[in-house]
């Protein structure tokens, strides 16, 4: 307690250590770890770059109006060689895997966000479609297998097969060309009376797929759906709406286009999933026959042409890559434009 | 006095004289004290079908939303109601039986249980450090804005491309660049167990990087998220006290954003376990056990994956749903895991 000014002169040493360059040390771990951190960064960016250069370079040329219409051709075999029969197969899927799981994931979310809210239940059910969200996909695979596949029921000649022995029972009214594809979606044949149910098919195929879509549909409508003003919610009732009707009419249609983003994604995964497709629609080298046989699409495809030993068959697998690829990209950006058009 | 003359007026004084005397009810059982009588006034209450519809969709969403919720629990059942044959076949003896013979009918978990084990331990050794640095380049201001958003959306965009086109990219450009790498560390390391076997190009070195490269995503925009709520305040605090960037991000950043980053971390793991077509192409599918990285490997999802098809006898499809069931158990209780991390790092923040 001498001179208050004493109190606000630093001492020598302090400003000496302050004048003095950073130690050589400290410099160097600053600089180093900087470095580190950017050449760890572009190692993780290098695979991204490479992997859709190569997908371009090795599958744009063989890209052709043929490749995408035509049927896949024999190995040796001079003629339009391509993959119509997979991109309608994917099609096919990923449209009864929506049919499925939109309505029930719409719902789901509207529980979750305007009835449930943070009740018990309501906590509980968003933990286990969380949890439903992380299971592998090969496991919804062996789920539909176990669901659909095997417990197959086949009518043949007024022989009613079940299990195993109806999917030994291969049934089905091949009809050529795109049409047929189409036209065909239902399996029956009035010469022979054969229908079957289950087995490897499109519908074991859309099921697991339907699976894998329904906790991302659910969450992201209820994270759309909670965006929406509490006060919109309290204007409606208070016009004396009942909650059926500010949740259609107020919350939802407010919500629309999250709502919208949120399927198309969970579309654009189920498209490029494989692993819940190899043992439950297995693959086909025909148009796709009915919902009720197996069939092809984009990702199989893919998988099996990649494993070939036939370079032809290499490259028609990257040439689907792309047609993957851009499929997913076109579903992403539709979704961007949903969000931005609000 | 006023004169009503349109059925609408009717009705809604008909309605507002049955809630009066609903409210007069209540009033005299004396379950609502009359000061309340406001906030217990129901207005949403409509009349016939409107009230009927409600009721239904109030019905119909929850019964949807449990339904949503007993997926899970039908999964769970159907799989262990399928391995249920196999449980009392094998025995917990599948789990450390090390031989797969199909012809033999002889069935054993561990190769498969090994594979899955180290391929993942490979990719989040190699993931978490670049996932790291790309969640610290991209919230830090190292470089502009219009730099960081790009990279960010970049590293994102890898997780929407399918993993069968990751394996097709695996087997063509992945395994010819790492083969002389991998020669050369058979050439100089060999006597260690690690490189002891001559490489061929797919294996579960191979399929480790594979994975990493699926799962960097998940790390850095998770590690981002959490590193962009650190407080500014305890930066400024750290800079104040003197020290450089990285002193701050490794003793105050990272620590406080340790939870959260472990969180991902455990997210990504759950997502390489289960990962099936990308390893399923790059490992060779091979039921063995051995130190060296540099061999071929089987995880338990290639071997679901390149077996279901074409199983035929019951005990194979057997011993594949008993597998599928020890792969599901261990997914679900990473993910668990990683959930409640992360729901316990959302309480803390809010």
């Amino acid at each position: 307690m001498t001179n208050p000014s004493s109190k606000l002169e630093t001492p020598e040493s302090i400003i000496a250590e302050l004048k003095k360059p950073l130690p050589i040390a400290r410099t160097f771990f600053t600089y180093g770890m900087t470095v580190l951190a950017f050449a760890l960064t572009g190692l993780a960016l290098l695979p991204l770059v490479e992997i859709l250069w190569s997908i371009l370079r090795q599958g744009m040329p063989q890209l052709s109006l043929q490749s995408i219409t035509s049927l896949p051709a024999p190995v040796g075999v001079e003629g339009p060689n391509g993959f119509g029969n997979a991109i309608v197969g994917t099609l096919i899927m990923v449209g009864i895997a929506s049919a499925i799981s939109i309505p029930f994931g719409l719902l789901t979310g509207i529980y979750l966000s305007e009835f449930g809210k943070n009740s018990k239940t309501a906590s509980g059910i968003r933990f286990i479609t969380t949890v439903l969200t992380g299971i592998p996909s090969v496991i919804i695979g062996v789920f539909a297998y176990a669901v659909v596949v095997v417990t197959k029921i086949a009518i043949n000649n007024g022989q009613i097969f079940i299990g195993r022995e109806a999917v030994d029972q291969g049934i089905g009214v091949p009809l050529p060309g795109f049409l047929g594809a189409i036209a065909n979606l239902f399996n029956y044949d009035i010469n022979t009376l054969s229908i079957g149910v289950g087995g490897f098919s499109a519908l074991a195929g859309g099921f697991a797929l339907s699976i894998l879509m329904l906790p991302v549909v659910a969450l992201t409508t209820e994270e759309a759906l909670k965006l929406v003003p509490i006060s919109q919610r309290f204007a409606s009732a208070a016009l004396g709406a009942t909650r059926f009707q500010t949740t259609f009419k107020i919350v939802v249609s407010t919500a629309l286009s999250g709502v919208t983003t949120g399927i198309l994604l969970a579309v654009a995964r189920a498209a490029g999933e494989t692993a819940p497709l190899v043992f439950t629609a297995l693959f086909s080298d025909n148009w796709p026959d009915g919902l009720f046989n197996p069939t092809p699409s984009l990702s199989v495809l893919i998988y099996n042409y990649a494993n070939s030993p036939f370079p032809e068959q290499n490259n028609l697998a990257w040439t689907a890559s792309v047609v993957l690829v851009s499929l997913i990209l076109l579903i992403s950006v539709a979704s961007r434009m949903v969000t931005r058009r609000r | 006095m006023l004169i009503i003359s349109s059925p609408r007026c009717e009705e809604l004084l008909a309605s507002r004289t049955l809630q009066l005397i609903v409210m007069q009810n209540r009033a005299k059982s004396g379950k609502n004290s009359p000061k309340n009588l406001d906030a217990e006034l129901d207005i949403t209450a409509g009349g016939g079908l409107n009230l009927w519809l409600n009721e239904g969709f109030t019905w119909l969403v929850y019964g949807v939303a449990i339904c949503t919720a007993l997926t899970l629990f039908w999964l769970s059942w159907v799989i262990l109601q399928q391995a249920f044959p196999a449980i009392q076949q094998f025995g917990l003896g599948f789990l450390w039986g090390s031989e797969w013979n199909i012809g033999e009918l002889k069935f054993g978990a561990l190769p498969f249980i090994y594979g899955t084990l180290v391929s993942s331990a490979i990719a989040l050794l190699i993931a978490v450090p670049v996932g790291v640095s790309v969640a610290l380049v991209t919230s830090e201001d190292f470089i502009p804005n219009w730099v960081r958003s790009p990279i960010a959306f970049v590293v994102e965009l890898i997780a929407a491309i399918p993993s069968v086109i990751i394996g097709l990219w695996g087997i063509f450009v992945l395994i010819p660049f790492l083969l002389p790498l991998q020669q050369f560390l058979f050439d100089r390391f060999s006597f260690i167990p690690l490189f002891s076997t001559a490489p061929s190009g797919p294996g579960l070195l191979t399929s480790g990087i594979v994975l990493a490269i699926m799962i960097v995503p998940t790390i850095a925009a998770i590690s981002r998220d959490v590193l962009l709520v650190v407080p500014k305040d305890l930066r400024s605090a750290s800079m104040a006290l003197g020290s450089t960037r990285w002193e701050t991000i490794f003793r105050v950043l990272l620590p406080s954003g340790a939870s959260g980053i472990l969180g991902a971390s455990t997210l990504a793991l759950g997502r390489a376990l289960g990962e099936t077509m990308a390893v399923t192409m790059v490992i060779g599918n091979s039921p063995q056990i051995n130190p060296s990285l540099l061999d071929l490997a089987s995880t338990i999802p290639s071997v679901l994956a390149t077996q279901f098809a074409e199983a035929l006898d019951p005990l194979h499809i057997g011993a594949l749903m008993y597998l599928s069931l020890i792969l599901f158990v261990i997914t679900l209780l990473v993910n668990i895991a990683a959930v409640l991390l992360v729901r316990v790092l959302g309480h803390k923040q809010g």
